[in-house]
Protein backbone atom coordinates (compact mmCIF):
# COMPACT_ATOMS: atom_id res chain seq x y z
CA UNK A 1 0.00 0.00 0.00
CA UNK A 2 1.28 3.47 -0.80
CA UNK A 3 1.82 5.67 2.22
CA UNK A 4 2.76 8.75 0.22
CA UNK A 5 1.28 9.70 -3.11
CA UNK A 6 1.85 12.83 -5.10
CA UNK A 7 -0.25 13.62 -8.14
CA UNK A 8 1.14 16.08 -10.66
CA UNK A 9 2.77 18.06 -7.84
CA UNK A 10 3.85 21.54 -8.91
CA UNK A 11 5.41 24.20 -6.75
CA UNK A 12 6.81 27.65 -7.33
CA UNK A 13 8.52 29.75 -4.65
CA UNK A 14 7.30 33.30 -4.26
CA UNK A 15 9.25 35.69 -6.51
CA UNK A 16 10.71 32.78 -8.48
CA UNK A 17 10.67 32.78 -12.27
CA UNK A 18 10.30 29.06 -12.75
CA UNK A 19 8.71 26.13 -10.97
CA UNK A 20 10.84 24.35 -8.36
CA UNK A 21 8.74 21.24 -8.92
CA UNK A 22 6.94 20.60 -12.18
CA UNK A 23 4.50 17.76 -12.22
CA UNK A 24 5.95 15.15 -9.89
CA UNK A 25 3.80 12.03 -9.70
CA UNK A 26 5.16 9.40 -7.34
CA UNK A 27 3.90 6.83 -4.94
CA UNK A 28 5.96 5.46 -2.10
CA UNK A 29 5.19 2.07 -0.60
CA UNK A 30 4.81 1.57 3.12
CA UNK A 31 7.89 -0.08 4.64
CA UNK A 32 10.18 0.82 1.76
CA UNK A 33 13.52 2.61 1.89
CA UNK A 34 13.65 5.22 -0.84
CA UNK A 35 16.58 7.49 -1.60
CA UNK A 36 16.08 10.70 -3.52
CA UNK A 37 19.14 11.97 -5.33
CA UNK A 38 19.72 15.11 -7.26
CA UNK A 39 22.04 17.98 -7.87
CA UNK A 40 21.65 21.26 -5.95
CA UNK A 41 18.50 22.99 -7.12
CA UNK A 42 16.99 19.79 -8.47
CA UNK A 43 13.96 20.22 -6.24
CA UNK A 44 14.66 17.28 -3.94
CA UNK A 45 14.48 19.30 -0.71
CA UNK A 46 11.41 21.16 -1.94
CA UNK A 47 9.81 17.80 -2.60
CA UNK A 48 10.68 16.60 0.92
CA UNK A 49 9.10 19.70 2.46
CA UNK A 50 5.82 18.83 0.76
CA UNK A 51 5.64 15.46 2.48
CA UNK A 52 5.32 17.18 5.83
CA UNK A 53 3.11 20.10 4.81
CA UNK A 54 5.89 22.62 5.46
CA UNK A 55 5.20 23.67 1.90
CA UNK A 56 1.83 23.27 0.23
CA UNK A 57 1.56 22.50 -3.49
CA UNK A 58 0.93 25.33 -5.95
CA UNK A 59 -0.70 22.74 -8.15
CA UNK A 60 -1.51 19.04 -7.88
CA UNK A 61 -2.01 17.02 -4.72
CA UNK A 62 0.04 15.34 -2.00
CA UNK A 63 -1.51 12.55 0.06
CA UNK A 64 0.25 11.36 3.21
CA UNK A 65 -1.35 8.29 4.74
CA UNK A 66 -4.40 9.05 2.61
CA UNK A 67 -4.74 12.61 3.93
CA UNK A 68 -4.50 15.61 1.60
CA UNK A 69 -1.71 17.84 2.99
CA UNK A 70 -3.60 20.95 1.90
CA UNK A 71 -6.34 20.13 4.41
CA UNK A 72 -5.40 22.41 7.28
CA UNK A 73 -7.66 20.68 9.80
CA UNK A 74 -5.63 17.45 9.33
CA UNK A 75 -2.21 19.13 9.55
CA UNK A 76 -1.23 17.30 12.74
CA UNK A 77 -2.26 13.95 11.27
CA UNK A 78 0.03 14.58 8.32
CA UNK A 79 2.94 15.55 10.57
CA UNK A 80 2.32 12.59 12.87
CA UNK A 81 2.37 10.22 9.91
CA UNK A 82 5.48 11.60 8.23
CA UNK A 83 8.17 12.83 10.63
CA UNK A 84 10.89 15.07 9.30
CA UNK A 85 14.61 15.18 10.14
CA UNK A 86 16.61 18.16 8.91
CA UNK A 87 20.17 18.77 7.85
CA UNK A 88 21.57 20.69 10.80
CA UNK A 89 21.14 18.78 14.06
CA UNK A 90 21.92 21.90 16.11
CA UNK A 91 18.91 23.72 14.72
CA UNK A 92 16.36 21.06 15.52
CA UNK A 93 17.22 20.24 19.12
CA UNK A 94 14.98 22.27 21.40
CA UNK A 95 15.88 21.13 24.88
CA UNK A 96 19.08 21.18 26.91
CA UNK A 97 18.89 17.55 28.00
CA UNK A 98 18.73 14.71 25.47
CA UNK A 99 15.71 12.93 26.94
CA UNK A 100 13.75 16.17 27.30
CA UNK A 101 14.35 16.87 23.65
CA UNK A 102 13.15 13.42 22.62
CA UNK A 103 10.06 14.02 24.75
CA UNK A 104 9.26 17.34 23.05
CA UNK A 105 6.89 15.95 20.41
CA UNK A 106 5.10 13.72 22.92
CA UNK A 107 4.65 16.69 25.23
CA UNK A 108 3.10 18.65 22.39
CA UNK A 109 0.75 15.75 21.72
CA UNK A 110 -0.41 15.97 25.30
CA UNK A 111 0.41 12.35 26.15
CA UNK A 112 0.32 11.17 29.77
CA UNK A 113 3.64 11.15 31.60
CA UNK A 114 4.11 7.35 31.76
CA UNK A 115 3.52 7.06 28.02
CA UNK A 116 6.08 9.80 27.32
CA UNK A 117 8.64 8.05 29.53
CA UNK A 118 8.03 4.76 27.71
CA UNK A 119 8.37 6.29 24.27
CA UNK A 120 11.48 8.29 25.15
CA UNK A 121 13.25 5.17 26.43
CA UNK A 122 12.16 3.16 23.40
CA UNK A 123 13.23 5.76 20.88
CA UNK A 124 16.59 6.42 22.50
CA UNK A 125 17.22 2.66 22.47
CA UNK A 126 16.17 2.46 18.81
CA UNK A 127 18.95 4.86 17.80
CA UNK A 128 21.46 3.49 20.34
CA UNK A 129 21.60 6.62 22.48
CA UNK A 130 20.15 5.29 25.75
CA UNK A 131 23.29 5.91 27.75
CA UNK A 132 23.25 9.59 26.77
CA UNK A 133 19.70 10.25 28.02
CA UNK A 134 20.82 12.74 30.67
CA UNK A 135 23.54 14.43 28.61
CA UNK A 136 23.56 17.96 27.26
CA UNK A 137 23.12 17.88 23.47
CA UNK A 138 25.81 20.47 22.72
CA UNK A 139 28.46 18.14 24.16
CA UNK A 140 27.59 15.30 21.75
CA UNK A 141 29.23 14.65 18.39
CA UNK A 142 27.41 15.52 15.17
CA UNK A 143 26.38 11.93 14.50
CA UNK A 144 25.08 11.54 18.04
CA UNK A 145 23.12 14.80 17.80
CA UNK A 146 21.53 13.70 14.57
CA UNK A 147 20.56 10.36 16.16
CA UNK A 148 18.93 12.30 19.00
CA UNK A 149 17.03 14.34 16.42
CA UNK A 150 15.87 11.10 14.78
CA UNK A 151 14.74 9.76 18.17
CA UNK A 152 12.83 13.01 18.72
CA UNK A 153 10.89 12.39 15.52
CA UNK A 154 10.40 8.66 16.22
CA UNK A 155 8.73 9.58 19.50
CA UNK A 156 5.68 10.69 17.53
CA UNK A 157 5.45 7.07 16.25
CA UNK A 158 5.34 8.17 12.62
CA UNK A 159 4.73 5.57 9.90
CA UNK A 160 7.23 7.29 7.67
CA UNK A 161 10.37 9.27 8.33
CA UNK A 162 11.61 11.85 5.82
CA UNK A 163 15.23 12.92 6.10
CA UNK A 164 16.50 15.97 4.30
CA UNK A 165 20.24 15.44 3.86
CA UNK A 166 20.71 14.27 7.47
CA UNK A 167 24.39 13.49 6.92
CA UNK A 168 25.43 16.59 4.98
CA UNK A 169 27.03 18.27 8.00
CA UNK A 170 28.61 15.16 9.51
CA UNK A 171 32.07 13.63 9.30
CA UNK A 172 32.42 10.15 7.73
CA UNK A 173 32.08 8.29 11.03
CA UNK A 174 29.03 10.32 12.03
CA UNK A 175 27.55 9.64 8.63
CA UNK A 176 28.03 5.90 9.01
CA UNK A 177 26.46 6.04 12.50
CA UNK A 178 23.33 7.78 11.24
CA UNK A 179 22.93 5.62 8.16
CA UNK A 180 23.32 2.46 10.22
CA UNK A 181 20.60 3.66 12.60
CA UNK A 182 18.30 4.46 9.68
CA UNK A 183 18.86 1.11 7.98
CA UNK A 184 18.18 -0.70 11.22
CA UNK A 185 14.93 1.21 11.69
CA UNK A 186 13.77 0.30 8.23
CA UNK A 187 14.67 -3.39 8.55
CA UNK A 188 13.62 -4.06 12.11
CA UNK A 189 10.51 -1.96 12.55
CA UNK A 190 9.42 -1.70 8.91
CA UNK A 191 9.53 2.09 9.08
CA UNK A 192 9.15 3.76 5.70
CA UNK A 193 12.27 5.83 5.10
CA UNK A 194 12.71 8.58 2.55
CA UNK A 195 16.31 9.72 2.45
CA UNK A 196 17.25 12.85 0.55
CA UNK A 197 20.98 12.74 -0.06
CA UNK A 198 23.75 13.47 -2.49
CA UNK A 199 25.94 10.59 -1.39
CA UNK A 200 25.71 7.75 -3.88
CA UNK A 201 26.98 5.24 -1.32
CA UNK A 202 24.02 6.04 0.96
CA UNK A 203 21.54 5.85 -1.88
CA UNK A 204 22.94 2.45 -2.90
CA UNK A 205 21.62 1.04 0.39
CA UNK A 206 18.01 1.89 -0.45
CA UNK A 207 15.39 -0.35 -2.10
CA UNK A 208 14.55 2.33 -4.59
CA UNK A 209 16.40 5.34 -5.97
CA UNK A 210 14.72 8.36 -7.48
CA UNK A 211 16.88 10.91 -9.28
CA UNK A 212 15.46 14.39 -9.71
CA UNK A 213 16.45 17.09 -12.12
CA UNK A 214 14.94 20.55 -12.53
CA UNK A 215 11.86 19.65 -10.56
CA UNK A 216 11.13 16.44 -12.45
CA UNK A 217 11.78 12.77 -11.83
CA UNK A 218 14.65 11.87 -14.14
CA UNK A 219 15.32 8.28 -13.11
CA UNK A 220 13.40 5.89 -10.89
CA UNK A 221 14.22 2.29 -10.07
CA UNK A 222 16.24 -0.05 -7.91
CA UNK A 223 19.80 1.10 -7.14
CA UNK A 224 21.10 -1.43 -9.67
CA UNK A 225 18.84 -0.18 -12.42
CA UNK A 226 19.66 3.46 -11.73
CA UNK A 227 23.39 3.27 -11.09
CA UNK A 228 24.13 1.04 -14.05
CA UNK A 229 23.15 3.92 -16.35
CA UNK A 230 26.55 5.56 -15.96
CA UNK A 231 26.25 7.87 -18.98
CA UNK A 232 22.74 9.00 -18.10
CA UNK A 233 23.89 9.81 -14.56
CA UNK A 234 26.74 11.88 -15.94
CA UNK A 235 24.23 13.86 -17.98
CA UNK A 236 22.42 14.60 -14.72
CA UNK A 237 25.74 15.76 -13.25
CA UNK A 238 25.85 12.88 -10.81
CA UNK A 239 28.65 10.37 -10.43
CA UNK A 240 27.84 6.68 -10.17
CA UNK A 241 29.45 4.79 -7.26
CA UNK A 242 33.15 4.13 -7.85
CA UNK A 243 32.62 0.37 -8.20
CA UNK A 244 30.14 0.89 -11.03
CA UNK A 245 32.43 3.42 -12.68
CA UNK A 246 35.35 0.98 -12.61
CA UNK A 247 33.36 -1.82 -14.22
CA UNK A 248 31.94 0.58 -16.76
CA UNK A 249 35.35 1.94 -17.68
CA UNK A 250 36.70 -1.55 -18.27
CA UNK A 251 33.83 -2.67 -20.41
CA UNK A 252 31.70 0.26 -21.64
CA UNK A 253 29.61 -1.86 -23.96
CA UNK A 254 28.74 -4.31 -21.18
CA UNK A 255 29.59 -7.36 -23.29
CA UNK A 256 31.31 -9.35 -20.53
CA UNK A 257 30.48 -7.44 -17.36
CA UNK A 258 27.16 -6.31 -16.02
CA UNK A 259 27.46 -2.77 -14.66
CA UNK A 260 25.43 -3.65 -11.59
CA UNK A 261 28.36 -3.94 -9.17
CA UNK A 262 27.20 -1.81 -6.26
CA UNK A 263 29.12 -3.34 -3.40
CA UNK A 264 32.86 -3.99 -3.30
CA UNK A 265 32.21 -7.76 -3.24
CA UNK A 266 30.09 -7.59 -6.38
CA UNK A 267 32.77 -5.47 -8.02
CA UNK A 268 35.45 -8.03 -7.17
CA UNK A 269 33.24 -10.79 -8.58
CA UNK A 270 32.85 -8.87 -11.83
CA UNK A 271 36.59 -8.24 -12.07
CA UNK A 272 37.34 -11.95 -11.59
CA UNK A 273 34.95 -12.68 -14.44
CA UNK A 274 36.69 -10.06 -16.58
CA UNK A 275 40.11 -11.53 -15.91
CA UNK A 276 38.90 -15.02 -16.75
CA UNK A 277 37.42 -13.76 -20.00
CA UNK B 1 36.73 35.82 27.26
CA UNK B 2 33.79 33.92 25.85
CA UNK B 3 34.42 30.70 27.69
CA UNK B 4 33.96 32.48 31.01
CA UNK B 5 30.28 33.05 30.38
CA UNK B 6 28.73 30.35 32.51
CA UNK B 7 25.12 31.47 32.55
CA UNK B 8 22.84 28.55 31.92
CA UNK B 9 25.54 25.89 32.18
CA UNK B 10 23.96 22.93 33.83
CA UNK B 11 26.07 20.25 35.52
CA UNK B 12 24.00 17.09 35.80
CA UNK B 13 24.20 15.40 39.21
CA UNK B 14 22.27 13.64 41.92
CA UNK B 15 22.95 15.80 44.98
CA UNK B 16 20.02 16.93 47.17
CA UNK B 17 20.32 20.32 45.46
CA UNK B 18 19.89 18.71 42.07
CA UNK B 19 16.92 16.68 43.29
CA UNK B 20 15.06 19.66 44.73
CA UNK B 21 12.03 21.01 42.95
CA UNK B 22 13.12 23.96 40.80
CA UNK B 23 10.26 26.03 42.17
CA UNK B 24 11.49 25.74 45.73
CA UNK B 25 15.05 26.48 44.59
CA UNK B 26 13.84 29.59 42.84
CA UNK B 27 11.79 30.77 45.80
CA UNK B 28 14.63 30.08 48.21
CA UNK B 29 17.02 32.00 45.95
CA UNK B 30 14.65 34.99 45.97
CA UNK B 31 14.45 34.83 49.76
CA UNK B 32 18.24 34.64 49.95
CA UNK B 33 18.75 37.62 47.63
CA UNK B 34 16.23 39.70 49.58
CA UNK B 35 18.09 38.77 52.76
CA UNK B 36 21.53 39.79 51.49
CA UNK B 37 20.16 43.15 50.43
CA UNK B 38 18.24 43.74 53.66
CA UNK B 39 20.86 42.85 56.25
CA UNK B 40 23.90 44.83 57.29
CA UNK B 41 26.72 44.06 59.66
CA UNK B 42 29.41 41.42 60.04
CA UNK B 43 27.45 38.56 61.63
CA UNK B 44 24.45 38.53 59.31
CA UNK B 45 26.84 38.50 56.32
CA UNK B 46 28.87 35.74 57.88
CA UNK B 47 25.69 33.64 58.09
CA UNK B 48 24.87 34.36 54.45
CA UNK B 49 28.38 33.45 53.27
CA UNK B 50 28.45 30.26 55.35
CA UNK B 51 25.01 29.28 54.05
CA UNK B 52 26.19 29.64 50.46
CA UNK B 53 29.41 27.71 51.09
CA UNK B 54 27.39 24.90 52.69
CA UNK B 55 25.06 24.85 49.68
CA UNK B 56 28.02 24.65 47.29
CA UNK B 57 29.49 21.74 49.28
CA UNK B 58 26.16 19.88 49.28
CA UNK B 59 25.72 20.49 45.55
CA UNK B 60 29.03 18.67 44.73
CA UNK B 61 29.67 21.41 42.14
CA UNK B 62 33.44 22.10 42.10
CA UNK B 63 33.96 25.41 44.02
CA UNK B 64 36.24 26.43 41.16
CA UNK B 65 33.21 26.58 38.86
CA UNK B 66 31.37 28.91 41.24
CA UNK B 67 34.45 31.15 41.44
CA UNK B 68 34.73 31.15 37.67
CA UNK B 69 31.19 32.50 37.41
CA UNK B 70 32.43 35.57 39.34
CA UNK B 71 35.19 36.47 36.92
CA UNK B 72 33.06 38.42 34.41
CA UNK B 73 31.61 40.63 37.18
CA UNK B 74 35.00 41.48 38.70
CA UNK B 75 35.01 44.93 37.08
CA UNK B 76 31.50 45.72 38.29
CA UNK B 77 32.45 44.68 41.81
CA UNK B 78 35.59 46.86 41.75
CA UNK B 79 33.71 49.78 40.26
CA UNK B 80 30.85 49.73 42.77
CA UNK B 81 33.35 49.15 45.57
CA UNK B 82 35.47 52.15 44.59
CA UNK B 83 32.49 54.42 44.06
CA UNK B 84 31.15 53.58 47.48
CA UNK B 85 34.59 53.86 49.00
CA UNK B 86 35.11 57.46 47.89
CA UNK B 87 31.60 58.87 47.80
CA UNK B 88 30.12 57.83 51.12
CA UNK B 89 30.02 60.71 53.57
CA UNK B 90 31.02 60.02 57.17
CA UNK B 91 33.98 59.98 59.55
CA UNK B 92 37.07 60.80 57.53
CA UNK B 93 40.02 58.40 57.82
CA UNK B 94 42.23 59.43 54.94
CA UNK B 95 42.36 62.40 52.56
CA UNK B 96 44.37 62.90 49.39
CA UNK B 97 43.55 65.72 46.95
CA UNK B 98 39.85 65.19 46.03
CA UNK B 99 39.76 61.61 47.35
CA UNK B 100 38.71 60.95 50.85
CA UNK B 101 38.03 57.64 52.50
CA UNK B 102 35.56 57.38 55.32
CA UNK B 103 34.92 54.58 57.77
CA UNK B 104 31.37 54.31 56.48
CA UNK B 105 32.81 54.23 52.95
CA UNK B 106 34.89 51.16 53.70
CA UNK B 107 31.95 49.40 55.31
CA UNK B 108 29.55 50.22 52.45
CA UNK B 109 32.11 49.31 49.79
CA UNK B 110 32.80 45.94 51.41
CA UNK B 111 29.07 45.30 51.87
CA UNK B 112 28.21 46.20 48.27
CA UNK B 113 31.03 44.07 46.86
CA UNK B 114 29.99 41.15 49.03
CA UNK B 115 26.34 41.53 48.04
CA UNK B 116 27.12 41.43 44.33
CA UNK B 117 29.43 38.46 44.77
CA UNK B 118 26.83 36.54 46.79
CA UNK B 119 24.09 37.48 44.33
CA UNK B 120 25.99 36.15 41.32
CA UNK B 121 27.43 33.10 43.09
CA UNK B 122 24.06 32.00 44.45
CA UNK B 123 22.37 32.53 41.09
CA UNK B 124 25.08 30.53 39.31
CA UNK B 125 24.62 27.76 41.84
CA UNK B 126 20.96 27.63 40.84
CA UNK B 127 21.76 27.37 37.13
CA UNK B 128 24.52 24.82 37.78
CA UNK B 129 22.19 22.49 39.64
CA UNK B 130 18.98 23.05 37.69
CA UNK B 131 18.49 22.22 34.04
CA UNK B 132 17.32 25.34 32.19
CA UNK B 133 14.30 23.39 31.05
CA UNK B 134 13.13 22.69 34.59
CA UNK B 135 13.98 26.25 35.56
CA UNK B 136 11.67 27.63 32.92
CA UNK B 137 9.08 25.03 33.94
CA UNK B 138 9.33 26.44 37.43
CA UNK B 139 8.92 30.00 36.17
CA UNK B 140 5.98 29.02 34.01
CA UNK B 141 4.41 27.25 36.94
CA UNK B 142 5.01 30.04 39.45
CA UNK B 143 3.80 32.71 37.04
CA UNK B 144 0.86 30.49 36.02
CA UNK B 145 -1.78 32.65 37.70
CA UNK B 146 -0.83 35.50 35.33
CA UNK B 147 -2.23 33.45 32.41
CA UNK B 148 -5.67 34.46 33.68
CA UNK B 149 -4.96 38.05 32.72
CA UNK B 150 -3.76 36.83 29.29
CA UNK B 151 -0.05 37.27 30.05
CA UNK B 152 1.99 35.12 27.59
CA UNK B 153 3.61 33.08 30.36
CA UNK B 154 4.16 29.91 28.33
CA UNK B 155 5.61 31.79 25.37
CA UNK B 156 7.94 33.67 27.69
CA UNK B 157 9.14 30.45 29.32
CA UNK B 158 9.66 28.80 25.92
CA UNK B 159 11.63 31.77 24.63
CA UNK B 160 13.83 31.70 27.67
CA UNK B 161 14.55 28.00 27.49
CA UNK B 162 15.44 28.26 23.81
CA UNK B 163 17.70 31.24 24.50
CA UNK B 164 19.47 29.20 27.17
CA UNK B 165 19.71 26.18 24.88
CA UNK B 166 21.41 28.24 22.17
CA UNK B 167 23.98 30.02 24.35
CA UNK B 168 26.66 27.31 23.97
CA UNK B 169 25.87 26.94 20.25
CA UNK B 170 26.23 30.66 19.63
CA UNK B 171 29.39 30.93 21.72
CA UNK B 172 30.90 28.14 19.66
CA UNK B 173 29.84 29.92 16.50
CA UNK B 174 31.27 33.26 17.69
CA UNK B 175 34.61 31.61 18.32
CA UNK B 176 34.53 30.09 14.85
CA UNK B 177 33.73 33.43 13.20
CA UNK B 178 36.43 35.17 15.24
CA UNK B 179 38.99 32.59 14.14
CA UNK B 180 37.87 32.99 10.54
CA UNK B 181 38.21 36.78 10.73
CA UNK B 182 41.57 36.50 12.49
CA UNK B 183 42.79 34.22 9.72
CA UNK B 184 41.97 37.03 7.33
CA UNK B 185 43.92 39.55 9.35
CA UNK B 186 41.32 40.97 11.75
CA UNK B 187 42.79 42.29 14.97
CA UNK B 188 40.73 41.89 18.14
CA UNK B 189 43.44 42.29 20.75
CA UNK B 190 45.19 45.60 20.21
CA UNK B 191 44.02 49.19 20.29
CA UNK B 192 41.85 51.02 22.80
CA UNK B 193 38.41 49.89 23.87
CA UNK B 194 36.69 51.74 21.02
CA UNK B 195 38.78 50.28 18.24
CA UNK B 196 38.36 46.86 19.81
CA UNK B 197 34.60 47.28 19.94
CA UNK B 198 34.68 48.37 16.31
CA UNK B 199 36.70 45.28 15.42
CA UNK B 200 33.81 43.16 16.72
CA UNK B 201 31.37 44.43 14.08
CA UNK B 202 32.55 41.93 11.44
CA UNK B 203 31.93 39.22 14.03
CA UNK B 204 28.50 40.36 15.09
CA UNK B 205 27.02 40.79 11.62
CA UNK B 206 27.52 37.17 10.47
CA UNK B 207 26.55 35.99 13.95
CA UNK B 208 23.21 37.80 13.75
CA UNK B 209 22.54 36.59 10.22
CA UNK B 210 23.17 33.01 11.25
CA UNK B 211 21.11 33.39 14.43
CA UNK B 212 18.11 34.44 12.36
CA UNK B 213 18.59 31.51 10.01
CA UNK B 214 18.85 29.15 12.97
CA UNK B 215 15.69 30.64 14.44
CA UNK B 216 13.77 29.97 11.28
CA UNK B 217 15.00 26.40 10.98
CA UNK B 218 14.26 25.75 14.63
CA UNK B 219 10.74 27.12 14.27
CA UNK B 220 10.10 24.76 11.33
CA UNK B 221 11.56 21.81 13.23
CA UNK B 222 9.36 22.62 16.24
CA UNK B 223 6.25 22.82 14.09
CA UNK B 224 7.16 19.49 12.54
CA UNK B 225 7.17 18.07 16.03
CA UNK B 226 3.63 19.32 16.53
CA UNK B 227 4.41 22.36 18.65
CA UNK B 228 1.36 24.58 18.91
CA UNK B 229 1.87 26.69 22.00
CA UNK B 230 1.25 25.79 25.61
CA UNK B 231 -2.30 24.55 25.22
CA UNK B 232 -2.77 20.89 26.08
CA UNK B 233 0.94 20.32 26.61
CA UNK B 234 2.07 17.68 29.08
CA UNK B 235 5.55 17.22 30.48
CA UNK B 236 8.05 14.38 30.78
CA UNK B 237 9.11 15.61 34.19
CA UNK B 238 6.24 17.13 36.09
CA UNK B 239 7.05 19.20 39.12
CA UNK B 240 6.30 18.00 42.60
CA UNK B 241 7.53 19.04 46.00
CA UNK B 242 9.25 16.29 47.99
CA UNK B 243 10.79 15.80 51.41
CA UNK B 244 14.06 17.40 50.26
CA UNK B 245 12.12 20.57 49.48
CA UNK B 246 10.50 20.66 52.90
CA UNK B 247 13.86 20.31 54.66
CA UNK B 248 15.45 22.93 52.38
CA UNK B 249 12.59 25.34 52.95
CA UNK B 250 12.85 25.00 56.74
CA UNK B 251 16.63 25.51 56.61
CA UNK B 252 16.34 28.48 54.27
CA UNK B 253 13.73 30.21 56.39
CA UNK B 254 15.79 29.53 59.51
CA UNK B 255 19.03 30.88 58.00
CA UNK B 256 17.55 33.93 56.30
CA UNK B 257 15.25 34.63 59.23
CA UNK B 258 18.21 34.29 61.57
CA UNK B 259 20.29 36.72 59.52
CA UNK B 260 17.50 39.28 59.40
CA UNK B 261 16.80 38.85 63.13
CA UNK B 262 20.47 39.42 63.91
CA UNK B 263 20.42 42.52 61.72
CA UNK B 264 17.41 43.94 63.56
CA UNK B 265 18.72 43.06 67.01
CA UNK B 266 22.29 44.30 66.56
Amino acid sequence: MAIIETKDLTFRYEDADSDALCGVTLSIEEGSFTAILGHNGSGKSTFAKHLNAILLPSGGKVYVGGVDTADESRLFDVRKTAGMVFQNPDNQIVATVVEEDVAFACENMGLPQEEIRKRVDECLAAVGMSEYARHAPHLLSGGQKQRVAIAGVLAMRPRCIVMDEPTAMLDPSGRAEVIRAVQQLNRETGMTVILITHHMEEAALADRVIVMKQGKVALDGTPKQVFSQVDRLRELSLAAPQTVQLVHALDPAGTVLSPEALSVEECVGQLMKYLEA
Amino acid sequence: MLKDITLGQYFPGTSPLHRMDPRSKLLILILYIVTIFVVKGLFPYLICVLALITAVIISTIPPKMVLRSLRPILIIVLFTGLLNLFYTPGVELFHLWIFKITREGIATAAAMALRIILLVASTSLLTYTTSPMSLTDALENLLGPLKKIKAPVHEFAMMMSIALRFIPTLIEETNKIMSAQKARGADFESGNIFSRAKALVPVLVPLFVSAFRRAEELATAMECRLYHGGEGRTRLHSLHYGRVDLIAAILAVAVCGGAIALHILL
